[in-house]
């Protein structure tokens, strides 16, 4: 008989190039990803009182501390945008890419039971995080609204930026910056532990050199000798940026969203190239 | 129906042994070298030199090494082997969860393995969101799902319970349910693992009965997992042993469950022993073995035909009564039947020096399919002593005659039960 290499639906084989993505077989599994999303909104608060509440609770006071403690008490100056309204959007922000980051990070360790079993693409698992996550940050920055109109009621002197329209490109950068460094991290996790105890921390120290509560004016011109720290750190750039559209304290410039984007896309496709690799054998090391 | 479907061409997998630590980083920097300075992985040499079971020279074993078969479309292939064989590890490249070290293997259907059943059940969602996600991670869109969610839900028999969540379900229901969805799953090559046939009767019938279903009605290709050697028996069409990684024979089912059974066990039909090792003065045993009708000694028997079982022993001259025993036992270690020696020839004499034989017929159309392990005893009753008690003396093999089966008639389905005694069976019409 005359098997032409046509007939074969596909090949188990040990080569890979280096980056194989196989986006049509992502595609295929789309009603997984759109199931896997729904799974993980609808169970995280099942038989909670509170409910989806939680989601509002954390950023609000989080945002009422920072604003007790460096406004208030250490006496960060914001500018003439409320301390509170600083802090919050910083912090939606922020809580979006930690999430991103803290939940793929241990992808293959946390599903473990499932990967041992059965076979779809791997890839489906972090991007659900990113989607799920994103329903989170929705509900989040709406509450961030609700706080905008109500300080402009007030008759304080905020308005959207005119590169506000950017916003979502730079919700993308963000949420490629957080898978990427995600899926780097989930891949070594497999095989050296350690990492899981350096993320938990990491990403809270992280969150000092980002921005959040502060801008980063404040550390150029205070913090002279070791303000590069911060400004090369693109999470920096991206909540300054995204704080600036929402509130438009000053002028803003597009290109200031080059540097984070061109690194959130390098990360990105590491990150994708190494989490290839891994999901090949990572049950054998996991 | 000729067409191969699957072709496995020199799969091999390598493992490291002992824990992941440190050391794996050096490795991982060694292998890393090796590879930008152009040269082979050294670590895939070493593996092959620890191939033959020399312990202790080489973290890296073969969990398989070049491992080549073809299955053809509607063929039930048995993969068969002791444990740490390399069936599971076959059955986890195949299904893709792991790669492989080296090799490639080519299909031409979706395979899909049964050996997930349940996985990624969430237990806060209820049953019918569970089919939708349990589905999906099967490889099913949503849209099939829905299609055949009705005769999930019925065949499952959850009806009730299926916007319920499913942490409230019973175990049982739980197992059900996920074998619904993976009985409905469609693939062209389906894998089932042992892991299914875990469970209480009533499931086990159920999935036994659909597995046959789709191997003999749907024309579906199977590969079947599995230690029960009746059910390979009954569902396989040709099978492959495993044996240390490498496949040691394949072919027609029941030839390869007789290689099978004779290596598991370490048993055959005669056993024979060379010196008094019994330390007494009374009897002396040489040799016990299965034959057929004209004396033959053979490790596999039809049902239908009748089984002698013959033991030779010495008795050392002290005028004692001598009697002989069996016990039958069959593969799970249930002890099917006794047997006393009760009214031979010599059974009321006091046995002089000499060297005697004593037979025991089972006869046709009693003992089951399977293998059949026979323990060996010599007594002395008044005082009663037990000179000699041997558990696992000799085994043999118990195979159904396909064409002719008086116990089975036209049923074609499950004869399980210890024995299969052909009984006498009367009807006549009344009105």
């Amino acid at each position: 008989m005359n098997t032409s290499k046509k007939e074969w639906i596909y090949t188990i084989s040990p080569k890979r190039k280096l980056l194989d993505l196989n986006l049509k077989e992502v595609w295929q599994y789309r009603d997984l990803l759109f199931l896997f999303v729904k799974r993980d909104v609808v169970t995280v608060y099942k038989q909670t009182v509170l409910g989806p509440l939680w989601y509002l609770i954390q950023p609000l006071f989080t945002s009422v501390i920072f604003t007790l403690i460096f406004n208030n008490i250490a006496n960060i100056s914001t500018g003439n945008i409320p301390p509170f309204l600083f802090n919050l959007a910083g912090i939606t922000i922020w809580n979006y890419f930690k999430e991103c980051l803290t939940a793929t990070s241990d992808t293959f360790k946390r599903n473990a039971g499932l990967f041992g079993k059965v076979y779809f693409p791997r890839l489906i698992m972090p991007l659900s995080t990113i989607f799920s996550n994103l329903i989170k940050f929705g509900i989040q920055l709406f509450v961030f609204i609700i706080f905008y109109i109500y300080f402009v009621l007030k008759g304080y002197d905020i308005q959207l930026n005119g590169l506000a329209v950017l916003f979502p490109l730079l919700i993308i950068v963000m949420a490629m910056l957080g898978l990427g460094l995600g899926m780097i991290i989930s891949s070594l996790v497999t095989k050296y532990r350690d990492l899981t105890f350096l993320v938990s921390f990491g990403v809270q120290l992280l969150m000092y050199l980002s921005a959040v509560m502060y801008p980063i004016s404040l550390v150029k011109e205070k913090l002279t000798g070791y303000s590069w720290v911060v400004e090369y750190n693109p999470m920096a750039q991206i909540v300054e940026v995204g704080r600036t559209m929402l509130l438009g304290d000053d002028d803003l410039s597009i290109s200031l969203m080059i540097y984070p984007t061109v690194v959130s896309l390098a990360v990105f496709f590491i990150g994708l190239i190494i989490f290839n690799k891994t999901e090949k054998t990572f049950i054998d090391t996991v | 129906m000729s067409e191969i479907i699957l072709k496995i061409e020199n799969i091999s997998k390598q493992y490291r042994l002992g824990l992941v630590g440190r050391g794996t980083l050096s490795d991982d920097l060694k292998r890393w070298w090796f590879k930008i300075s152009g040269k082979e992985d050294p670590f895939l040499k070493i593996g092959e030199v620890n191939d033959r079971n020399t312990v202790g020279n080489s973290n890296y074993i073969w969990a398989l090494k070049d491992i080549n078969f073809e299955v053809k479309r509607g063929e039930v292939l048995g993969v068969i082997g002791k444990n740490g064989a390399g069936k599971s590890t076959l059955l986890k490249i195949l299904s893709r969860v792991t790669s492989p070290t080296t090799g490639e293997i080519k299909t031409k259907g979706r395979i899909a393995s049964l050996l997930e059943v349940g996985t990624g059940f969430h237990p806060e969602m209820t049953g019918r969101e569970n089919i939708y996600l349990n589905g999906a991670i099967l490889g099913m869109t949503k849209a099939e799902i829905s299609f055949k969610m009705d005769e999930i839900i019925s065949f499952s028999g959850c009806r009730r319970y299926i916007d319920t969540p499913v942490k409230r379900y019973s175990s049982g229901m739980t197992v059900r349910l996920a074998f619904a969805v993976a009985a409905f799953l469609e693939p062209e090559i389906l894998i089932i693992d042992e892991v299914l046939t875990v469970g209480d009767a009533e499931f086990q019938k159920k999935a036994i009965g659909k597995m046959q279903e789709l191997s003999k009605g749907e024309g579906r290709t199977v590969l079947f997992v599995s230690h029960n050697m009746d059910s390979i028996m009954r569902l396989c069409t040709k099978a492959i042993l495993l044996k240390n990684g490498t496949i040691i024979e394949s072919g027609s089912t029941s030839k390869i469950i007789d290689t099978y059974l004779k290596s598991e066990f370490g048993t055959t039909a005669i056993k024979k022993w060379k010196t008094n090792n019994l330390a007494n003065n009374i009897v002396e045993l040489l040799e016990v073995k299965a034959h057929d009708s004209s004396f033959e000694v053979k490790e596999n028997f039809f049902i239908t035909e009748a089984v002698g079982i013959t033991l030779v022993y010495k008795a050392l001259g002290t005028k004692t009564k001598i009697h002989a025993a069996f016990n039958f036992y069959n593969r799970n270690g249930i002890n099917i039947f006794d047997s006393h020696e009760n009214n031979t020839e010599y059974y009321s004499e006091n046995k002089s020096k000499g060297i005697y034989e004593t037979t025991v017929w089972v006869s046709k159309n009693l003992l089951s399919e399977g293998v059949i392990l026979v323990g060996v005893a010599l007594v002395t009753h008044d005082p009663f002593v037990v000179h000699f008690h041997e558990k696992d003396a000799i085994a043999f093999n118990m195979k159904e005659n396909q064409d002719n089966s008086p116990t089975r008639g036209d049923y074609v389905g499950n004869l399980t039960g210890i024995i299969r005694p052909l009984l006498k069976w009367e009807s006549k019409k009344r009105v």
